[in-house]
């Protein structure tokens, strides 16, 4: 461990002035072909509004296209695709808790929907 | 630290990438983050807290739209408008998204312009993805006084589940602020660039530390995280 550990001290050295002086540079290309694909996404989406799709359709479709913008935004724009995967983890992992968050939060409003309409119902609510 | 370690800056192996090389970082006694910026692993993490909080919005919204006993207006028509006696549904947001994904369209270029020291270019990129910003807060405003004149207030509104307004108010308001303070982030920076500040190392006013063009890739991950945000308003909010 030691021995990998010098190596790594140095070539860290090496590694930040090559950074420093190249950073992100990708060639423009890659830029603007996720740029048209974000259009055509977004417009994907808002034509499921506009042909009044419903349904299980309507939230797949709504959730795979937010997902793929989503998803090419971070790795494309925001450079994650190229960065080490210790930022990549660091960044993306966490937000999972919110997902059993969501998950919770879903059985309780079942729950807290489900009193209301007993409740509410002599008023007709 | 070159003057150090001239000797293992030429011995050193590439470091290894995947799993294995993702353990050795966490475990090297040194910085986790190799080849990145303090700066640029802050602002991440800044994002990170930040997508808890509007993570938590979203939530909320969600949480309040599957609980209530009263319908949900449908935000298909309440943000309809009629453009040249046609009736468009969504349509302004519709515009809105395409503004703000075109101001992360020249925010990338921006990144890469700075990224091969091209000042004129790079301000001039930044400047044109602050005015897309403030042409989106612009139309938000619009859109907020339009609501605000039907009737819709934050304990009701004329068409259904009172909480609409609440949802609307909060989550749009705050990822408005954001955009607001990308478009002041983009305006200070842009000048910076302009001036020709990381070209002459002068220093800046509040750190007195001399800047590098790295600060325009960190003020576009700033400005891609607004556009990210919009991405799930626009699908959860907008289209659910």
């Amino acid at each position: 461990m030691a021995h990998a550990a010098t190596h790594q001290h140095g070539h860290e050295a090496r590694s930040a002035t090559v950074v420093h002086e190249e950073g992100q540079a990708h060639p423009i290309r890659v830029y603007l072909v996720v740029w048209g694909w974000l259009f055509v996404l977004s417009l994907f989406s808002y034509l499921v509004d506009f042909f009044h799709l419903q349904g299980l359709l309507r939230w797949t479709l709504i959730l795979i296209f937010m997902m793929l913008k989503a998803g090419l935004i971070v790795a494309v724009f925001m450079h994650m695709q190229w960065e080490r995967l210790a930022l990549a983890y660091a960044v993306l992992l966490p937000p999972i808790a919110v997902l059993v968050f969501v998950a919770i939060m879903v059985f309780e409003s079942d729950y807290v929907h489900l009193l209301r309409l007993s409740y509410f119902s002599a008023d007709g609510g | 630290m070159e003057a150090i370690a001239p000797h293992a800056q030429n011995a050193a192996p590439p470091r290894p990438g995947g799993l294995h090389g993702f353990v050795l970082d966490w475990a090297a006694d040194q910085r986790v983050f190799k080849g990145v910026s303090w700066g640029k692993a802050m602002m991440w993490i800044f994002l990170l807290s930040d997508t808890f909080v509007f993570g938590c919005f979203l939530l909320g919204y969600m949480t309040m739209r599957m609980s209530t006993t009263e319908p949900w207006p449908n935000a298909s028509e309440v943000f309809a408008l009629e453009i040249f006696g046609t009736h468009m549904p969504l349509i302004l947001i519709a515009i809105m998204t395409f503004v703000l994904i075109s101001s992360s369209g020249t925010m990338a270029m921006a990144v890469n312009a700075a990224y091969r020291r091209d000042r004129r270019l790079t301000a001039t990129l930044m400047i044109v993805t602050a005015l897309f910003g403030a042409t989106f807060v612009g139309m938000q405003a619009f859109e907020w006084s339009k609501l605000i004149s039907e009737g819709v207030r934050p304990w009701g509104n004329p068409w259904g589940a009172a909480q609409f307004g609440s949802a609307f108010f909060m989550i749009t308001g705050f990822h408005g602020t954001h955009v607001t303070i990308g478009v002041i982030f983009l305006l200070i920076v842009a000048r910076k660039v302009w001036r020709g500040d990381y070209d002459s190392g002068r220093r800046g006013f509040f750190t007195s530390r001399s800047g590098r063009y790295e600060i325009v890739e960190i003020t576009g991950l700033y400005w891609h995280f607004v556009d990210l945000v919009w991405v799930f308003i626009f699908a959860l909010f907008y289209l659910w």
